[in-house]
């Protein structure tokens, strides 16, 4: 059995597998269930200062985008920080740390954007024993109507002097939470890091309106007739999430810091993507929220046999491991030529690739006599399309051509060497080959 | 109190009334909005679907369970509706399993395809349900035609006439349109007087003048309809049954399986229908499953389907067969009758084994004999009274094209014309395209 322990910011944790802060982790008695189930960590939903707790909405908070059978593929919310009182709160993380030892337990934070604020609250976080406290620099409602939330995190000078404030009136480890809602997501890492972060966490939730009631005509949660926009999070937000940690991972300034990975973490599958994309460990919310705290034995049995197939012994041996191979689009190697190849003893004869192909595509398979799909090498660009919307795993996949062979659709032959677009002759900007 | 099982003779109530309500409830029972969006769900929206091209009415499946999926089964029921107007009907009776939902790449995928059928009941009936016609008639064209016969084919034609702005008189000689949906399917497909109800909102089209209790030949003629009309779509059906030819044929207890199940379906109440001990059922078709079940569902203690080819050669699909033998129906297989036995009435029936041979039905010689207290024929029916001067083919009237028959400004179609299976979607097909063949001809 391979060893999950997992050590973020020298916080040791028995899986990787952590709770975002987020409703789940609101209050003992949910941390409690969720570490009984066997996360390896909980990050606190956030705090804000002393004093009245803020105040939610008293109706619907989520949205939602499904997939087949109603499979919820996307969730919104417009849920504030914790509406409960901050002592409340700060009491119930002490027993949970506790009782808790051996797990991770983060207090996420948000407040005004003052260094009196900060200096407040960090001595009663502290007094807590959490092991760390994650800014939540990444809300995008409500919270950063009032300057908080996303409103800091699009502000990367404003993530540097509140993560300094941290650093200074807080001994333990420092997370920047970062908002996606920005257009370089460097930009906002690279300051947390100048304000010596020990780490950022992302993404915090997208800017969503998940739909429209038609009959009301309004957007999708609807309060009294009126809708705003909402966090958008689930299995949907991983292509997002995994780009954005890739960035910061490849970054020459950020390579190799601390990234704890948030987007649509379901599966051991998703976990592991994002770990061998640069990410310590994971923090998961929709899919506990879908399906209950009891997600994470998946995830743990999962990543395990995983990791036993693939011989690491430990997360620390894979992760950044895919790091080296994000690239960009200039650089892939134009010599490589592949062809789609249709498997005609698992193909069903829906003919989907077909339709795909002919009527969006490229025009590269054949719908023969008796329904059978072939592929046109010829006309055949290895787009992938068709493998993507083929309902059967497995059944066309993308084969490359050798070295040497000739490529019907272009007539060249297909080269062995490595030759990408900064060389290529229809390049204006192109260098010479040396 | 119910007479039971045992009883000896053809007696009614042999089970209370509260079973046999049950047992004759819905076979396939309609679909929650749930189990719906579950089921519609599953459709994979295949190019040139094979379900689509396997649809007798070439009804635009994957685009009709689109439809469902998007939350609008009443457009669904538009798209099933516009190709087949009887089209809740066949998601009830279509034998599914031999059309649309064998070729599902589902089925291939995993043995399991989309529920086809109960998803099309799922839309016609929401459509239905709100008691409006989808579809509204053309201008008038001043044309009339006479339908002969209201069963599938003939409602199919008269509808797509009407909607085409033409008159159109339809004939029918029992005293309820629906032909075999109303008299000869299995009560547990069609519940809740189905047919009678469909076919009241396919007259909500208007332009159809419907009069029963008039068949050919009894006042009306052929010339008199063609010298009052247009164009003539006769639908007369099946009138005739096969004999048996064995001896005892005429005992008291031997009857028709067809007149069997009209008699169920117009039955006020079912406890009243009087059924036999030991009921054999001569036959292979779905008449002979109907029969069968339908006896076994009444409360008859044996019933077997006595059948004179192989399994594989049953014209009832294997769907059948095994809700049969799954309701206590006993099959067998390579016999037939040759004599049935009984003093006064039916007590029994001999049986001889059979082999094929080059495609011939042959007695082996051994025999056995099984008791029975009532004995249905299910051997097939003929054409009953066509009218004189229109050619056959094989005991059928003769079509060429859409449902053309020999005489200039007849068509036909359904189970009395040549081609095609005897189904109802097929007839429904027939109908149609005859009525877009005459609309064609009438206004060229």
């Amino acid at each position: 059995m391979a060893d999950l322990t997992t050590e973020f910011l020298g916080i040791k944790s028995p899986n990787p597998f952590w709770l975002a802060s987020a409703p789940p982790t609101d209050k003992e008695y949910n941390v409690r269930r969720a570490f009984e189930a066997g996360w390896g960590g909980v990050v606190w939903k956030t705090l804000g200062s002393e004093g009245p707790p803020v105040v939610n909405v008293n109706g619907p908070r989520y949205g939602a985008i499904y997939g087949a059978d109603r499979r919820l593929l996307g969730l919104n919310n417009i849920e504030l920080i914790t509406d409960r009182p901050l002592q409340t709160n700060l009491e119930e993380i002490t027993r949970v740390k506790q009782d808790y030892p051996d797990r991770a337990l983060i207090v996420s934070l948000m407040v005004p954007c003052d260094e009196e604020s900060w200096k407040a609250i960090l001595p009663m976080v502290e007094a807590t024993g959490a092991d760390g406290i994650e800014l939540n620099f990444g809300c995008p409602h409500g919270m950063a109507e009032r300057g908080m939330g996303s409103a800091v995190g699009q502000v990367p000078e404003y993530i540097q002097m509140v993560t300094e404030w941290c650093k200074q009136y807080y001994s333990k480890p420092v997370i920047v939470k970062l908002t996606p809602n920005i257009t370089d997501i460097r930009n906002p890492a690279r300051a947390a890091f100048a304000g010596n972060a020990d780490a950022v966490s992302l993404i915090n939730t997208i800017n969503s309106i998940t739909s429209v009631d038609l009959d009301a005509l309004a957007p999708q949660p609807t309060i009294d007739g009126k809708g705003t926009h909402g966090g958008y999070c689930g299995p949907a937000v991983k292509p997002i999430a995994l780009n954005m940690v890739a960035e910061i991972a490849r970054d020459p300034a950020t390579a190799g810091k601390p990234i704890s990975a948030i987007g649509g973490v379901t599966t051991w599958r998703d976990a592991a993507e994002f770990m061998v994309m640069g990410a310590g460990n994971v923090q998961v919310c929709t899919a506990a929220m879908t399906y209950g705290f009891k997600v994470v034995q998946e995830m743990i049995s999962g990543l395990s046999q995983w990791m036993d197939e693939k011989g690491y012994a430990a997360t620390s041996d894979f992760i950044g491991q895919a790091v080296p191979n994000v690239t960009d689009w200039q650089y892939l190697n134009l010599n490589y030529v592949a062809k789609a190849k249709i498997d005609q003893d698992a193909c069903i004869k829906c003919g989907r690739c077909y339709a795909a192909c002919e009527d969006t595509s490229h025009q590269a398979i054949w719908m023969k006599e008796g329904r059978v799909f072939e592929v046109n090498d010829a006309e055949c660009v290895a787009c992938n399309l068709c493998v993507d919307v083929c309902p059967v795993e497995e059944c066309i996949s993308m084969v490359p051509m050798a070295p040497g062979a000739v490529d019907p659709r272009t007539g060249k032959v297909v080269e062995a060497g490595y030759a990408n677009w900064t060389t290529h002759p229809n390049n204006p900007a192109a260098q010479a080959a040396e | 109190m119910a007479n039971g099982h045992q009883a000896s003779g053809i007696v009614a109530a042999r089970l209370p009334a509260a079973d046999i309500a049950d047992n004759f409830s819905d076979l396939h029972p309609a679909y929650a909005p749930h189990e719906a969006a579950v089921a519609a769900d599953r459709c994979y929206f295949c190019y040139d679907a094979p379900c689509m091209t396997a649809c007798p009415t070439d009804i635009d499946i994957p685009q009709f369970i689109r439809e469902i999926q998007a939350g609008h089964p009443e457009s669904a029921a538009r798209t099933i509706l516009g190709q087949n107007i009887l089209g809740g009907m066949c998601a009830r009776v279509c034998p599914t399993e031999t059309l649309c939902e064998e070729v599902c790449v589902r089925e291939t995928a995993e043995g399991k395809p989309v529920e086809i059928g109960r998803l099309q009941r799922y839309a016609t009936d929401a459509l239905m349900a709100k008691g409006e016609h989808p579809f509204t008639r053309a201008e008038p064209t001043g044309k009339r035609v006479a339908v002969v016969g209201a069963g599938p084919a003939g409602l199919s034609c008269a509808h797509r006439l009407a909607m085409l702005g033409h008159d159109v008189t339809v004939c029918e000689a029992r005293k309820k349109p629906g032909g075999l949906n109303e008299f000869g399917i299995a009560a547990y497909k069609s519940t809740n007087d189905f047919a009678a109800r469909e076919a009241d909102w396919l007259l909500k089209i208007g332009g159809i003048t419907l009069e029963t209790g008039k068949a050919l030949g009894d006042g009306v003629t052929l010339d008199g309809l063609k010298a009052d009309h247009d164009a003539v779509f006769l639908s007369i059906g099946l009138g005739g049954v096969n004999a048996l030819r064995a001896s005892g044929e005429d005992l008291p207890g031997v009857r028709d399986a067809v007149d069997f199940i009209e008699e169920l379906r117009q039955a006020d109440d079912l406890a009243a229908l009087p059924v036999g001990r030991n009921v054999v059922v001569i036959g292979g078709g779905m008449t002979a499953v109907d029969a069968a079940v339908q006896s076994k569902l009444l409360g008859a203690e044996n019933v077997t389907i006595a059948y004179r080819r192989s399994r594989d050669a049953m014209p009832a699909s294997r769907f059948e067969q095994d809700l049969a033998a799954s309701r206590g129906v006993k099959l067998m297989f390579n016999v037939m009758p040759v004599a049935i036995l009984g003093d006064g009435a039916v007590t029994g029936v001999e049986l001889e084994y059979t082999t094929v041979e080059e495609g011939r039905v042959r007695g082996t010689g051994e025999r056995l004999t099984l008791a029975a207290d009532q004995l249905f024929k299910a051997i097939g029916q003929t054409l009953d009274g066509a009218p004189d001067g229109v050619a056959l083919e094989g005991g059928k009237i003769a079509v060429t094209g859409a449902g053309r028959t020999s005489v200039a400004g007849v068509w036909a179609g359904g189970d009395c014309a040549s081609g095609g299976d005897d189904l109802t979607v097929t007839a429904v097909a027939e109908g149609r395209d005859a009525a877009m063949d005459i609309h064609a001809a009438l206004t060229s």
